[in-house]
């Protein structure tokens, strides 16, 4: 059973259209999308856990190690600006303060030993319900072309302060792509030249990309029923 | 102090005379020789722009001062999208992404899954090569579509005839495999859908029987004649420092001088295995881009046949059946669907099967929770896959970080202090589809 039953009747029951429920939690309860049915397979009660984010220990392994002592000789803010160090299928992520961002990044791209010339991606994650309620991530991925190598950045912030410095005067690749994750996610970057809207038309309201973002059903013509939206459908999830 | 109006009685009352005559000191106050300038709007709606893509051109004369680029007419909300489906519905939605490539969208994508699940070492080496192949011919017809429009666009209509035609030849190829001539989900985590029909090895190898020729052809058309060379030659150049500056990859970074290619310095699906040159040039022109990508073609051609030889019969779709797609699919007249043979076997014979069946097909595969970039080399540049799982049978967040996207940033640089003539083929020069761009 579900610990938390229907309080007012379903939208739709009376009507005679099927019954819609309210919206599964955003932490992941529940096997099937919906709560507050008669559930009685006990499914409906699973709670999703979100893996705790966790420092990997050294040595790293590969060339991980290399490129984070090499930035932690090169950069003398690293213990206050690098808050995490996470290697997970074979992939090296920093952790940054959301101010240091830029500073990493320019040294990362300067420094010999490091030469991460080249800025692939930039972009953002929406890790709703964060205990310490920075949800908002901005992700980047930058290249080496000398040493071939890979690194991801991510900074994190919330969404009532979402403000994180631009890496354009870095990577002026990145115009696009922040503009990308603030038409999302509402990241915003400071000092950013342009930072408007790119894929959405300029009026839109809200971050499309946002896991609370509400995202509409659809109505259909039976006694004005509407087909609930997506995160809100019975369904596995 | 002049008055707007003159009046004078006649008749039938007084008249007034409206001139607007303060045109003519808003007119006498300007310097029509330095202030000639013209603002352009091109597009979204134009031929010459591969798509919805919006130009914002300022003038003057016929030089180019400034330019801005407006995009998102196209976006369709793919990545949100594949937030409310299962990894294995992912690819039906991401080859729809860049449409001159779904195999590299696809690619991309059943990569960054299967790096995820940590089964990369576990794909057939069949379905692997099946990658390859799929992918070289769709960089082959990409860029035969590149050649066909820009062609057109320059003024070489018979070029875009032929590209197309050649185009059909591969489409019917993937029609062949996959059932569908475009936005196959051919690709998927694991293997490939369906494994390589005899008769499409046959075609294949006709298709490289004939394509040297046609690409010679295509040469003797282009190269030499004096209207595509002065129309690309000198025309909008980038450098090698202003490409990974503005994050431009693919035939454009190669035609600057940087051999780049994400097949020779970050192999994946065994590209490591295969023997093949990557073209570059050093002018960074249009006519440079065009070699680039004609030599590219050639190099294609090259990584087809050897896959070709090494083919060799085995599973397409990894062994494990926790993963591995249930249905067996067969191609019948309207496309490709469910065997009859397998919807046979979980009607009639296997409890088990068709709840195992039921189960892999409606709920999905867990993916472990994590986060992975996976990039590949498509036909316009690096095409990179942001994958996030949270531990459920859906993605938590997938971002592409689509070349065509990057590379528009250049349009500015390629284009400004050039002439308006210039916009296009420089446009052109950098390949943008929109469908990729926008998402």
């Amino acid at each position: 059973m579900t610990d938390s039953p229907v309080p007012t009747p379903p939208i739709g029951a009376t009507s005679g259209a099927p019954a819609e429920f309210p919206p599964a939690s955003p932490a992941g309860r529940g096997m099937f999308g919906i709560a507050g049915s008669g559930d009685t397979s006990g499914f409906g009660g699973l709670v999703r856990r979100r893996p705790a984010a966790v420092d990997t220990p050294r040595p790293y392994g590969e060339w991980f190690d290399e490129v984070v002592d090499a930035l932690e000789e090169a950069y003398p803010g690293f213990d206050d600006a690098i808050e995490r160090v996470v290697v997970d299928r074979g992939e090296l992520t920093l952790h940054i303060r959301p101010e240091r961002i830029a500073e990493v990044c320019q040294i990362l791209r300067d420094d010999e030993a490091l030469r991460f010339e080249f800025c692939s991606s930039v972009s953002g994650v929406d890790y709703l319900g964060e205990p310490d309620g920075r949800r908002l991530h901005a992700v980047y991925h930058l290249v080496s072309l000398t040493y071939r190598r890979r690194i991801r950045l991510e900074a994190a912030v919330t969404a009532e302060k979402p403000h994180v410095p631009s890496v354009t005067s870095v990577y002026p690749t990145a115009d696009w792509q922040e503009r990308e994750a603030y038409d999302m996610f509402g990241i915003i970057f400071d000092g950013h030249p342009n930072l408007t809207r790119i894929l959405m038309p300029d009026d839109w309201e809200g971050f499309p990309q946002r896991k609370d973002y509400p995202l509409g059903g659809v109505p259909v013509e039976y006694k004005g029923a509407e087909i609930p939206p997506p995160d809100q459908r019975r369904s596995y999830q | 102090m002049t008055s707007y109006a003159e009046a004078r009685e006649t008749t039938e009352g007084r008249v007034f005379t409206v001139t607007g005559g303060d045109w003519d000191t808003v007119v006498s106050g300007h310097d029509p020789l330095s202030e000639e300038r013209i603002v352009v709007n091109l597009g979204p709606q134009h031929p010459s722009t591969h798509g919805v893509l919006r130009l914002i051109l300022e003038l003057e004369g016929e030089t180019v001062t400034e330019v801005r680029t407006v995009v998102g007419y196209l976006h369709t909300g793919i990545e949100k999208n594949l937030e409310y489906r299962n990894w294995t519905q992912g690819t039906t939605f991401v080859t729809r992404m860049d449409y001159l490539a779904p195999m590299f969208n696809e690619a991309g994508y059943c990569l960054a899954v299967e790096k995820l699940l940590g089964i990369s070492d576990e794909v057939p080496k069949r379905a692997n090569t099946i990658r390859v192949l799929m992918m070289e011919l769709n960089r082959i017809s990409s860029h035969l579509v590149w050649l066909a429009t820009t062609g057109l666009e320059l003024g070489a209509l018979s070029m875009m005839l032929y590209g197309f035609r050649e185009r059909e030849f591969i489409l019917d190829i993937f029609e062949l495999t996959s059932g569908l001539r475009m936005n196959h989900a051919y690709i998927r985590p694991g293997g490939v859908s369906q494994d390589l029909p005899d008769e499409a090895v046959k075609r294949i190898r006709e298709f490289l029987g004939f394509m040297p020729k046609r690409l010679k052809e295509y040469e003797n058309l282009l190269s030499g004649q004096p209207i595509w060379q002065q129309r690309t030659k000198g025309v909008a150049v980038l450098d090698v420092t202003g490409c990974l500056a503005l994050g431009v990859t693919g035939p454009v970074l190669r035609s600057a001088g940087l051999p780049w290619d994400l097949r020779k310095t970050m192999p994946y699906c065994g590209y490591e295995t295969y023997e093949f040159d990557v073209p570059t040039r050093t002018e960074g022109d249009v006519y440079a881009r065009y070699q680039v990508r004609l030599d590219e073609m050639r190099e294609s051609l090259k990584i087809v046949e050897q896959a070709l030889d090494r083919l060799e019969p085995g599973p397409v779709m990894v062994a494990n059946r926790k993963i591995a797609w249930p249905a067996q699919l067969a191609i019948g007249t309207d496309g490709l669907g469910n065997s009859l043979e397998h919807i046979a076997k979980i009607m009639g014979q296997s409890m088990e099967a068709l709840i195992h069946h039921f189960k892999l097909v409606t709920e999905g595969f867990r993916v472990p929770p994590g986060q992975v970039y996976v990039a590949i080399e498509a036909p316009r540049g690096e095409l990179g896959v942001h994958a996030v799982s949270d531990g459920g049978t859906r993605p938590y967040r997938v971002h592409y970080r689509d070349p065509s996207f990057v590379n528009l940033q250049a349009i500015p640089a390629l284009a400004e202090g050039g002439l308006l003539a210039d916009v296009i083929a420089g446009g052109a020069s950098l390949d943008p589809v929109m469908g990729g761009c926008d998402r």
